[in-house]
């Protein structure tokens, strides 16, 4: 389907076709927009925020809505706008990558987004009605007990209806990268990317149980008075604490694991070069993502454990430098040797690795735990997982979207713009955290409203503050060139990287079918390998054929509406009169009616006949 | 492009520069110049790890560097083919073990020192605070002593003080970032940890648990002292009577409003009625005439004493004074502040510390 | 169309006729990893349970309050039923629509039974004992973990409830067969699960 066709047809079937398409491809533009809205959204905050500690005790904004704009600040930048990129990525290049025509569960993949989009929306419908979550974005169950109003019960809702349709997500990729591989994709011949995706939902898949439970504990603790946080009925406040961060340091991995495998196919890609020790990169994926979930307490060193508990996460957290390392070295090596071209994509990925480099070796010094009695929850830790959190997963989608750009919407971006942004961006960022981690030194706790006179932070605080406002404009650039490559773009080829992997052997768009014959994979790299050895086109792997494909459908919509409004119920279920009562249990209903109506009425999907195919492939050889 | 480049360039290094000019931050707070034991500890594993990990930095950034300037392809170059590489066992192998190895170098003093720090088997030799944390003040209880404070902790030099922390409501983290490493204040286990000061002077604590909208100010002092001057201090504390106190006549009405505007209802105003472990519900006023700091940050004047107790909501957001006395005109307060500013019970002060 | 679908209804049916196609591979494979992550859900509840099983909070202790007897009559009833599933899909791999129904259908009774227990023992602490979810520490973590395993019994007789309505007239075809499977494997972990709080809660609370 052309964009030109698309121009032609009426927005609300262009509407109606995103909110009943069970296709990857759309999917994954639904997520990038949502993503993206939420991404501006918390830029804003994170300005909110800047502005503020732009000089000491300042006043601009009151302390209560402070800690609502930084709750909602990281909250937004994790949940709603660093993952869904991330998962809209996973799902605009994976399927191509593995060489299928699309995800195990097509339904649930829009089941997964409606959720994400539904409860996100619903996260920030709090600043309309009465306040935000306010407790912080791990919102730690003491202060999130005693918090008043909706704002934690907003969070708890929230949270936990976009954290499921994430789970969903994570098992559907899983699946996908199981069960659909083309003919000859054996694992060890999968790009890095596909390999990270596959790796991250496993972590997903592990994670989010915990955080889950976590939120359930808490809101029967703030709705229902149960005792698991109530000291005084022998709760205890660390359970909330443990859970959080067993959640929350795999998070960290789910947020940087995608990007290290796109790095690995952009390096590849623009040093025109195999990416050195394929097998190591794997195995150092698995290996990080293994270590992540044994370092969680790395996070609570001040809470008072013991040296024991301490000790060993401590060690084990210095541990993960090792596979990290691995990483670096092999990237810096992927490039030695090879022809390294520079354009925007690549860009990205030359910047990440002096950034995100900083961030590795500023966690390896958290991981000493009495120097972390120093380090934690100062702005050296803010310092810290910025690089990690900008510098790799921010850059990463950076970098993604122009890589894949031409791949998903047939225009490639403009180069000129896109350094503007990157240089921006790079100068801003580093300018903006850089000094935070002498700030943190110099004795400034994080999640401060404001900083006294006359102690030492204002220097520090304003250069941070400079930086933030350039990373502000480079946004808006990146953000005007995506409106300016949409109406003036030029054309994409269906390779216009001279790539190596499967994705760049379809048209940019691919037909909503991807491939009319899975291709035949000779090994790692397919694509290139035809090109060295072959005619440079992938040979099929299977004989021309009706090929079955998933029917559209709203009901994944209809779902998110149902619990997005049960959510409402869930929030205000203390409150008097019915409307709670009526939200609560109406959209429950409305919610597992449309489960019983997917599960009563079959649906075989449809058949695209071969004689379509075979005219597609007579138009491509022409 | 270029021109502007070379704008944010020199932005960056004048940036920087007046960075290092303007130092490692105030003195009596940075964790940068330890003047405890804790902190030095600390500081001395900061600055092993920071060592070992700019090296890597540096290899990281010369390698990078090098791969740029060489296999950039330049403009006009032609488009070639490199050799495609597999890997290489050996240098796979060797950033495999040096990792390993500076990893392991730096463990072990790690480990050494978390279970250094973590013992607290003298505790019973040296003096104990129980420490209880609120929203958004601290109160300090010196156990065997029969005095409690609040805001400001006075210890004395060169000896461990053990603190013993709680909290009365959500989480705080105790810091005082140049004496020691913090510790989480929790509602369901005391915490123990000692500082141990190496000079005389007053140190800023923070809060570094977001604790609710005055976390930011929920700011305290550590006041080290000499050793006899404790012993002074801890006299001073237990002899002082505030009804003995001669207060003139503005003073007096000042005590009597204290009195019926329900203000001693929450607060305490001397240690007679000492009973160990009864946190009050609001800062204990023994010695506000000394205190070093108003609400935990505002400057010891008259002036802030005043409008803190009209308007406390605007100093400090959310704490819990706000709404739970009757409304006390400018002329009532002034006189409340008048009174409190009375109550001096020692010689020994946080004034004649502060630099 | 070319094609109408006739490929899922063979006239005689594959040896595994719930992994014959994609879509039933995939299911079987999602299932699996689902329960990876309910493991892990799980797992969280377990945690909590150990961490605050003797925060009785002066409240009725495990000890006081389980009486194994019972417990054990559930056990039962939930073992035998993860045994009938097995006999059923042994008889949907043979083709044999009407036992794969009968069996599913013991199935799905025993599992009522386990619940009409589970209801009686709660009931039975609440009215008997006044330990509720807002008893204690103790009582918030005990009713979450067996709640949420009891919740998750409910719904696998519901679902197995819509499948045998609504397959009731069909027969068995490759468009269905992953469906029961994939219940069977669900109840499977489900039993499993009360294998672990048959330890850790009860037999645990009884005896630690």
């Amino acid at each position: 389907m052309s964009t030109a066709a698309m121009g032609k047809r009426s927005f609300g079937a262009f509407l109606w076709d995103y909110m009943t398409t069970v296709d990857h491809k759309k999917i994954a533009h639904l997520y990038l927009a949502g993503g993206g809205f939420f991404f501006i959204l918390g830029g804003i905050e994170a300005l909110i925020i800047r502005i503020q500690l732009i000089k000491p005790e300042n006043d601009f904004i009151s302390a209560g809505f402070y800690n609502e704009v930084i709750t909602m600040h990281g909250t937004t930048m994790i949940f709603l706008a660093a993952m869904p990129m991330m998962i809209g990525l996973m799902n605009a290049a994976m399927p191509l990558q593995i060489g299928a025509r699309d995800v195990a569960f097509p339904f649930l993949n829009a089941l997964s987004f409606w959720l994400f989009f539904f409860g996100g929306i619903l996260l920030n419908i709090s600043f309309l009605t009465g306040g935000a979550p306010d407790a912080g974005w791990t919102s730690y169950a003491s202060l999130a007990m005693q918090s008043p109003g909706h704002g934690v019960d907003y969070y708890v809702v929230g949270l936990q209806i976009a954290g499921a349709g994430t789970l969903m997500g994570g098992i559907n990729f899983l699946a996908t990268i199981v069960t659909m591989r083309a003919p000859g994709m054996t694992y060890m011949r999968m790009p890095l990317f596909t390999w990270a995706s596959f790796v991250t939902s496993i972590l997903i898949l592990f994670a989010f149980p915990p955080l889950t439970i976590n939120l359930f504990l808490l809101m029967f603790d703030r709705m229902f008075d149960t005792a698991f946080f109530n000291v005084a009925l022998g709760g205890n406040t660390i359970i909330y604490q443990h859970l959080f961060w067993i959640f929350g340091h795999p998070e960290v991995y789910i947020l940087i694991l995608p990007f290290f495998g796109l790095f690995s196919d952009i390096f590849s890609t623009f040093s025109r070069k195999r990416l050195f020790g394929y097998t190591a990169m794997v195995f150092a994926t698995m290996l990080i993502a293994f270590l992540g979930f044994m370092v969680w307490a790395h996070h609570m060193f001040t809470v008072g454990l013991g040296p024991v508990a301490n000790s060993i996460f401590a060690v084990g957290t210095m541990a993960i430098a090792v596979p990290t390392g691995i990483k670096i070295f092999n990237w810096l090596l992927t490039m030695w040797g090879g022809q390294v071209t520079i354009n925007s994509a690549m860009l990205w990925a030359l910047g990440f690795i002096p950034s995100f480099t900083i961030g590795g070796v500023t966690g390896v010094m958290l991981g000493s735990a009495v120097a972390d009695y120093q380090y934690h929850d100062t702005y050296f830790v803010i310092g810290h997982f910025h690089y990690v959190i900008v510098g790799g997963s921010v850059f990463g989608i950076f970098a993604g979207l122009h890589y894949w750009w031409p791949k998903m919407f047939g225009r490639v971006l403009n180069e000129t713009l896109g350094k503007w942004t990157f240089w921006l961006f790079f100068i801003g960022f580093h300018l903006t955290f850089f000094i935070q981690h002498f700030l943190g030194l110099m004795g400034m706790p994080r999640r401060y409203w404001v900083f006294l006179h006359d102690q030492g932070l204002e220097l520090g605080n304003l250069i941070s503050s400079v930086g933030a406002f350039f990373m502000g404009v480079g946004s808006i650039i990146f953000v005007f060139n995506i409106i300016y490559t949409a109406i003036k773009g030029e054309k994409a080829e269906a390779d216009p990287w001279d790539g190596r992997t499967l994705e760049w052997t379809v048209s940019s768009p691919p037909p909503y079918y991807n491939f009319e014959q899975l291709p035949l994979v000779r090994g790692l790299d397919p694509l290139w390998i035809e090109k060295m050895e072959g005619d440079g086109t992938v040979p099929p792997g299977e004989p021309l054929d009706d090929v079955h494909m998933p029917n559209g459908s709203i009901l994944p919509f209809l779902m998110g509406l149902g619990f997005f409004i049960a959510g409402f119920g869930f929030i205000y279920q203390d409150g008097q009169g019915s409307l709670w009562y009526l939200a609560l249990y109406g959209g429950l209903a409305f919610a597992i009616g449309c489960m019983v109506v997917r599960s009563l009425k079959d649906d075989y999907g449809y058949y695209i006949p071969k004689e379509e195919l075979q005219k597609a492939l007579e138009g491509e050889a022409k | 492009m270029k021109g502007w480049l070379g704008k944010a360039k020199s932005l960056l290094i004048l940036g920087a520069l007046a960075f290092v000019l303007s130092g490692c931050g105030r003195d009596n707070l940075t964790a940068l110049v330890p003047k405890g034991y804790g902190a030095e500890v600390s500081m001395n594993l900061i600055i092993l790890t920071t060592v070992i990990m700019t090296f890597v930095l540096i290899i990281v950034f010369i390698i990078y560097a090098f791969v740029l300037v060489k296999f950039r392809k330049k403009k006009g170059d032609a488009v070639i083919n490199p050799e495609q590489v597999e890997g290489n066992k050996t240098l796979e192998a060797v950033w495999t073990i040096i990792p390993i190895i500076l990893v392991v170098i730096m463990a072990v003093p790690t480990v050494f020192a978390t279970f250094h720090l973590a013992d607290d088997s003298d505790k019973e030799d040296h003096i104990n605070v129980n420490v209880t944390g609120n929203q958004y003040w601290w109160h300090f209880d010196y156990e065997n002593e029969e005095i409690s404070t609040s805001q400001d902790l006075y210890i004395p030099v060169n000896t461990k003080v053990y603190v013993h922390l709680i909290t009365n409501d959500v989480l705080h983290s105790f810091w005082v970032p140049s004496l020691s490493g913090k510790l989480d204040v929790n509602p369901e286990n005391v915490n123990t940890m000692y500082l141990e000061a190496y000079e005389e002077g007053v140190y800023f604590g923070k809060c570094a648990e977001l604790c609710g909208p005055s976390h930011s100010l929920m700011d305290f002092k550590v006041v080290v002292v000499s050793e006899e001057e404790y012993e002074q201090w801890v006299a001073d504390m237990q002899d002082f009577n505030s009804e003995e106190v001669e207060l003139d006549a503005v003073a007096q009405e000042g005590q009597e409003l204290f009195e019926e505007k329900a203000c001693i209802s929450c607060h305490a105003t001397d240690t007679q009625n000492y009973s160990a472990g009864a946190v009050p519900v609001g800062p204990d006023l023994t010695n506000l005439g000394d205190r070093s700091r108003y609400a935990g940050y505002l400057m010891p004047t008259k002036e802030n004493l005043v409008n803190w107790i009209l308007d406390p909501e605007t100093l400090k957001p959310g704490n819990l004074m706000t709404g739970n006395y009757p409304d006390v005109t400018e002329d009532e307060a002034d006189k409340i502040a008048e009174y409190l500013l009375q109550l001096k019970p020692s010689d020994v002060t946080a004034e004649s510390k502060e630099k | 169309m070319s094609h109408d679908h006739s490929n899922l209804f063979p006239e005689t049916l594959p040896a595994e006729p719930e992994k014959a196609t994609l879509e039933g591979k995939n299911k079987f494979f999602g299932l699996w990893f689902f329960l990876g992550g309910e493991t892990v859900l799980f797992a969280s509840l377990f945690g909590t349970y150990l961490a605050l099983k003797n925060s009785t909070a002066g409240g009725p202790a495990s000890d006081e309050l389980f009486g194994l007897g019972l417990v054990f009559l559930m056990t039962m009833l939930l073992l035998t039923s993860s045994l009938t599933s097995v006999y059923a899909m042994f008889h949907m791999r043979n083709g044999d629509f009407k036992k794969m129904y009968l069996w599913l259908a013991i199935t799905g009774l025993l599992g009522i039974g386990f619940l009409a227990c589970e209801i009686y023992e709660f009931a039975h602490y609440i009215t008997d004992y006044g330990f509720t979810f807002r008893s204690s520490a103790f009582g918030s973590a005990f009713y979450a973990l067996v709640g949420f395993h009891g919740g998750h019994v409910l719904f696998g007789i519901c679902w197995l409830i819509l499948l045998l309505v609504r397959n009731a007239k069909r027969g068995l075809n490759l468009y269905n067969a992953p469906k029961f499977n994939t219940f069977s494997l669900y109840w499977h972990f489900i039993d499993v699960v009360w294998v672990f709080i048959f330890t850790v809660v009860y037999l645990m609370g009884k005896v630690g």
